[in-house]
């Protein structure tokens, strides 16, 4: 089986945010960058179980510029085999998804991995941006994904439950929680990972179709108002006539 | 140029956020001068879906193609996507919901539109297209403008709430017909987890335990509170990593975002982590006993004190004022 993980580059989350140049950039000064969880724990490790049950490759892909390159060696010392960068200065979720569909689109994947959002702009757009430029199926947040030949039986989180579904080769699937354990890459991994390949592409043009304008921080909270524990009627009050929540 | 908009439906009804998403679009409508025109998917019963009436809609269109009675993100995509396109609609409006999340992407593809999804208000159009929305798991917010002729938003659950009016919608049929070649999933079963509280993404109230509770036999508190209030559990991530609780409980950057009207937060401390996904919560209220966890610099209200004897005795409070 032929696998392709989407994988992306996005500020470790302890990381501070602030915004420089009137509020319209991210400040990436003294920033962290890591794998997107939902990518490195659940969809490249998934994808990894899957081949070394039945075999194949796993190729990894991101679109970015070179210092994303730590973050794709990452991904290979986990265990995928190969990895394409399309070199690119990202600027909207549109134009990501059309490099992935470019490079995919004569690769022959049989199943196309995804997190189930980034944690920067959890925008959840890429995965059915994809599918739909390849006009595939599209599963979203799987949190189970089984073969059997060229069926796959997925279940999905939805509101308040699951959905189980069935899905032929080749389509694509987002990764939420549950779907797999995260790895740590061991020096084995770390070393090999030096010598596998990373193919780097250039970008094909897509068209601009949005532009971030600026940021805002949301506003300070109040300091909190602390409640005697042996008042909790206090609580129930402020709650109730106060706050008119309860 | 009239406004769509994508309501999800259960039975023929239409769903808890679809109602939040006929009132953000219905806005929206309202703020340009537009119509508001509803899609429905899939069976609906005509006496239910008029109501949307009520929150801006004037004409509600159902495609009650049987094949779509089950969720299908390449069918649905393209149902919407046709139906936008004889209608001559630009904009079209999504609940961020697990299926409106899976189809908006596909809609903005093969409309060429460029989308935000996340929004939590309505577009100013003032100058341009410009929309809210969440960024960095609710650390903070972007402004985006969409520059394309066509447009997609999807609007966080609960970021605008329902606005009920008054009014009936009028229910016809949409002219779009599909082949079985754009259907490719089979839906086998639906699993819904048993009780009566909103799903977490859509709760209004919500009590959340993290480590402090020492161990799964003492969620029997934490269940107590939610119930007198009719709220959702929740949970940090280590606790659901350890499976004192489901995984799907658990909230967070890297589990459930939420931002329900009440957050109850009991022996959690409060990491930047189990913040990022719940700090868009109106009201915050923690119960721990170190008056140092970083969670009260979050919080609205705060009780310095041990759960296991602070929160029975909140239960309690509670249940007499809804017995008064
Ligand atoms: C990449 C990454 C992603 C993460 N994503 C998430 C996420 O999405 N969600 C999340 O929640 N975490 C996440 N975490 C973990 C996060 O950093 C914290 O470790 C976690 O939130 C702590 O959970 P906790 O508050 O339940 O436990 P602890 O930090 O152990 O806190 C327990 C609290 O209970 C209090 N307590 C103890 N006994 C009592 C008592 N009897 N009465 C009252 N209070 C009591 C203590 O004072 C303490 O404040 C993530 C971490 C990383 C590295």
């Amino acid at each position: 089986m032929k696998i392709l993980v989407c994988i992306s580059s996005v500020p470790d989350t302890t990381s501070k945010i602030t915004f420089s140049d009137g509020d319209t950039k991210f400040n990436t000064d003294g920033v962290q960058w890591i794998l997107n969880p939902y990518d490195e724990w659940y969809a490249l490790v998934r994808a990894l179980e899957l081949k070394e049950a039945g075999g194949g490759n796993v190729t990894v892909i991101n679109v970015g510029g070179p210092d994303n390159d730590a973050i794709i060696r990452k991904a290979l010392a986990v265990g995928a085999d190969d990895a394409i960068r399309v070199n690119s200065n990202v600027t909207e979720p549109f134009q990501v998804a059309s490099q992935i569909a470019n490079a995919a689109k004569d690769g022959g994947y049989d199943i196309i991995f995804t997190g189930k959002e980034t944690i920067n702009y959890n925008g959840s757009n890429i995965g059915g941006m994809v599918a739909e430029l390849l006009d595939m199926a599209f599963v979203s947040y799987a949190s189970k994904l089984e073969m059997s030949g060229n069926i796959a039986t997925i279940e999905r989180d939805i509101e308040g439950g699951k959905e189980v579904v069935e899905v032929k080769t080749p389509f694509v699937v987002s990764a939420s929680k549950g779907l797999a354990e995260q790895r740590i890459p061991n020096m084995k991994g770390i070393m090999m990972a030096k010598r596998k390949p990373l193919n780097v592409v250039e970008e094909v043009p897509s068209e601009a179709r949005r532009a971030i304008q600026k940021y805002i921080l949301p506003a300070p909270k109040a300091a909190v108002k602390l409640i005697s524990p042996d008042n909790v009627e206090e609580l129930v009050d402020l709650l109730h006539n106060e706050a008119k929540m309860i | 140029m009239a406004v769509l908009v994508y309501i999800e439906t259960e039975k023929g009804a239409p769903k808890r956020n679809g109602f939040e998403a006929a009132s953000y679009a219905g806005k929206h409508a309202a703020n340009t001068g537009n119509d508001c025109i509803a899609l429905t998917l899939g069976e609906g019963d005509d006496a239910e879906l008029a109501k949307l009436g009520a929150y801006g809609v004037s004409k509600v269109i159902k495609i009650d193609d049987a094949r779509l009675n089950s969720f299908d993100s390449k069918a649905y995509a393209k149902a919407i996507s046709e139906e936008a396109k004889v209608l001559g609609i630009h904009t079209v409006i999504f609940s961020q919901s697990a299926n409106g999340k899976s189809i908006a992407s596909r809609v903005a593809v093969r409309l060429q539109a460029g989308i935000v999804s996340g929004a939590v208000d309505v577009p100013d159009t003032s100058n341009g297209f410009l929309v809210k929305k969440t960024a960095f798991s609710g650390k903070a917010f972007a402004f985006i403008n969409i520059s394309s002729e066509n447009k997609v938003v999807a609007i966080v659950p609960n970021s605008f709430g329902i606005h009920q009016g008054s009014g009936s919608a009028s229910v016809e049929k949409g002219s779009v017909s599909l082949s079985d070649s754009d259907f490719s999933v089979t839906v086998k079963e639906i699993k819904k987890q048993v009780g009566d509280t909103l799903p977490l993404p859509e709760a209004e109230l919500v009590v959340s335990a993290g480590r402090g509770m020492k161990g799964p036999e003492n969620w029997g508190i934490i269940e107590d509170l939610a119930k007198v209030l009719g709220a959702t559990t929740a949970c940090s991530r280590p606790v659901a990593d350890v499976g004192w609780r489901p995984h799907h409980e658990h909230v967070g950057q890297t589990g459930v975002a939420i931002r329900p009207n009440l957050y109850i937060a009991i022996g959690i401390s409060g990491a930047i982590q189990h913040l990022a996904g719940v700090n868009q919560s109106k009201v915050i209220v923690v119960i721990n006993k170190d008056p140092e966890a970083p969670f009260f610099k979050a919080a609205d209200y705060g009780i310095v004190g041990d759960a296991f004897e602070v929160v029975p005795k909140l239960t309690e409070a509670i249940k007499k004022l809804k017995s008064a």
